[in-house]
């Protein structure tokens, strides 16, 4: 591995004793992965800020007590509780102790409290050819094939060292041969179909079971996959399968052209989604098709717009069953009159945390139907409850009529 | 094989059928497989040297790792046919705070499913992070 002074003086602990482990850490991770060079990045997105038991509390409290502090904006994943509405949570008082020492932690150490899975729907968020290093899979992969900007998939731990340090090794999605398409994707639906939400979900999950780490193109859509279904495609494809990129030929930024995706070389392989694959991926997606508990949207974390479509679908109507929604605090901030309608309907608005994370949920008197398929794909096993995948509109019509709707997908 | 982590490990070898994402499928107190789509589901990896394609899914699946180490429900090893940077640092974390060591190699084990095995690469620790 080829280190520059500053890299030796980390690793020789002159930088201190955090950045000294958080050097060994990014080198030991860039030998497993055969990286020549470390790189220096502009941004991080820290996914660690997340209890998941002693061993994240025990490393960050290793760090912070020895000084610790980013050396690059650093933005937090959500966290195991919702700071802005504690009442929520209904979990053990221990872990929620413990999850408070942990954004402590993290906090001291200079990172933004974003508490937030869709950092990119902050205003700052990178940009075209940006290097960063993020956390958080459904982030990894916007961040690649939305934004253009280059990360890996940091996984916890790893974050922090890179936004400590500002290196990273200098492999994968952060070369320009690492995002060559290699796979392309066929989408061959109706044209009609390219205007339901639940095809670009549908489209992800196929795309993660099909391409596991490999960089695919995505071709038959057109600018009806706007920021918002290339979020939930992409949240779905990187929960189904690892997949850290992808492109979309005519959309995404480096895929002007099928040319520009593939850096003018033939790809390996071609998969074809037709008609039969996306029905059989959406109804796979739903555990059950009655018995309607609760609503839960929001995963990845809503937009803006999504807010505002959902404020439009249920405006002046009243939920009959417990209907969560998942945000961002500053997204939240800035959607008042929205906010305002969605809670006058009778929804809960969840923020700084997810309800398939943290103990939010009333155990629901039936199933939950979500529109994420990135939902859809953990709650089960994280709450021990049956799913039903189904449209925005679907969810609101269900919940005013206190039980299952399904439109065309039924 | 190649070690990335490496150190001994001795474990009846469990081949999974399919990538598993440890946070969300697997259970650091148990020790088990949860994630009900995968087709080993509720098998145990505790103490086992588990050879996976590669890994799969969320990025806390290094947190899960180095917590299942901590609980001593962890597996044995790792063998992998890829190297990956969540298992690898999850692992590096375990042997940082709490000196347990759970090696993760990458290539092809030569063992086949459900037989004991002992793995010894014979390399130098990289030393203590």
């Amino acid at each position: 591995m080829l280190l520059t002074e500053e890299d030796r003086a980390r690793l020789n602990g002159e930088a201190g004793e955090a950045t000294r482990i958080a050097m060994e850490l990014v080198l030991a991770a860039g030998e497993a992965v055969g990286a020549g060079s470390l790189l220096d990045i502009t941004g991080a997105h820290v996914d660690s800020c997340l209890y998941h038991g002693l061993a994240s509390l025990d490393f960050a409290e290793r760090l912070s007590g020895a000084g610790g502090a980013v050396t690059v904006p650093t933005t937090l994943n959500v966290t195991s509780l919702d700071l802005l509405h504690p009442e929520l949570y209904r979990g053990d008082e221990v872990i929620a102790a413990r999850a408070r020492k942990l954004i402590d932690a993290y906090v001291a150490m200079g990172c933004r409290p974003t508490w937030t899975c869709a950092p990119y729907q902050l205003v700052d968020r990178p940009r075209l050819g940006d290097q960063v290093a993020w956390g958080e899979s459904n982030a990894i992969v916007y961040a690649n094939s939305v934004l253009g900007a280059r990360t890996n998939r940091y996984g916890d731990f790893l974050d922090i060292c890179c936004a400590l340090t500002g290196r990273v090794p200098y492999v994968g999605l952060h070369t320009d041969e690492g995002r060559r398409a290699t796979v392309r994707v066929d989408v061959e639906v109706p044209d009609s179909w390219l205007d339901d939400d639940l095809l670009y979900v549908a489209v992800g999950h196929s795309l993660g079971k099909s391409v596991g780490t490999e960089v695919a193109v995505i071709t038959g859509l057109d600018d009806r996959a706007d920021e918002d279904r290339l979020k939930a495609l992409g949240a779905v494809a990187a929960s189904s399968g690892a997949v850290g990129m992808f492109h979309v030929e005519g959309v995404t930024p480096e895929a002007a052209t099928l040319g520009d995706a593939c850096q003018g070389r033939p790809v390996e392989r071609v998969v074809t989604l037709d008609p039969g694959t996306v029905r059989a991926v959406v109804t796979g997606l739903s555990s059950t098709t009655t018995g309607l508990g609760a609503v839960s949207v929001g995963t990845p974390h809503a937009s803006l717009a999504e807010l505002e479509s959902l404020a439009s679908l249920c405006s002046g109507r009243r939920t009959m069953v417990p209907f969560y929604v998942s945000t961002a605090r500053d997204i939240l901030a800035t959607a008042g009159a929205a906010a305002e309608v969605i809670e006058a309907f009778g929804a809960t608005i969840v923020t700084d945390t997810c309800t398939y994370l943290s103990p939010i949920l009333e155990p629901p008197d039936g199933a939950v139907m979500t529109n994420s398929g990135k939902w859809a794909y953990y709650a089960p096993a994280n709450l021990g409850v049956e799913v039903v995948l189904a449209s925005l509109s679907d969810c609101v019509e269900s919940a005013v009529g206190g039980e299952t709707v399904l439109g065309s997908w039924a | 094989m190649r070690a990335i982590v490496p150190g001994p490990a001795a474990g009846e070898v469990v081949t999974l059928d399919e990538p598993l994402s440890l946070w969300g499928g697997y259970d650091p107190e148990s020790g088990l497989i949860v994630d009900g789509a995968h087709p080993q589901f509720g098998l145990s990896l505790s103490g086992k040297i588990v050879v996976m394609a590669h890994g799969r899914g969320s990025s806390s699946s290094s947190s899960v790792l180095a917590e299942s180490l901590r609980l001593g429900t962890g597996p044995a090893a790792l063998v992998l046919a890829e190297p990956d940077q969540i298992l690898v640092v999850g692992s590096l974390v375990a042997r940082l705070l709490y000196g347990k060591v759970c090696p993760v190699y990458v290539g092809d084990p030569g063992a086949v499913n459900g037989t004991y095995v002992e793995l010894n690469t014979g390399e130098e620790s990289l030393g203590e992070p």
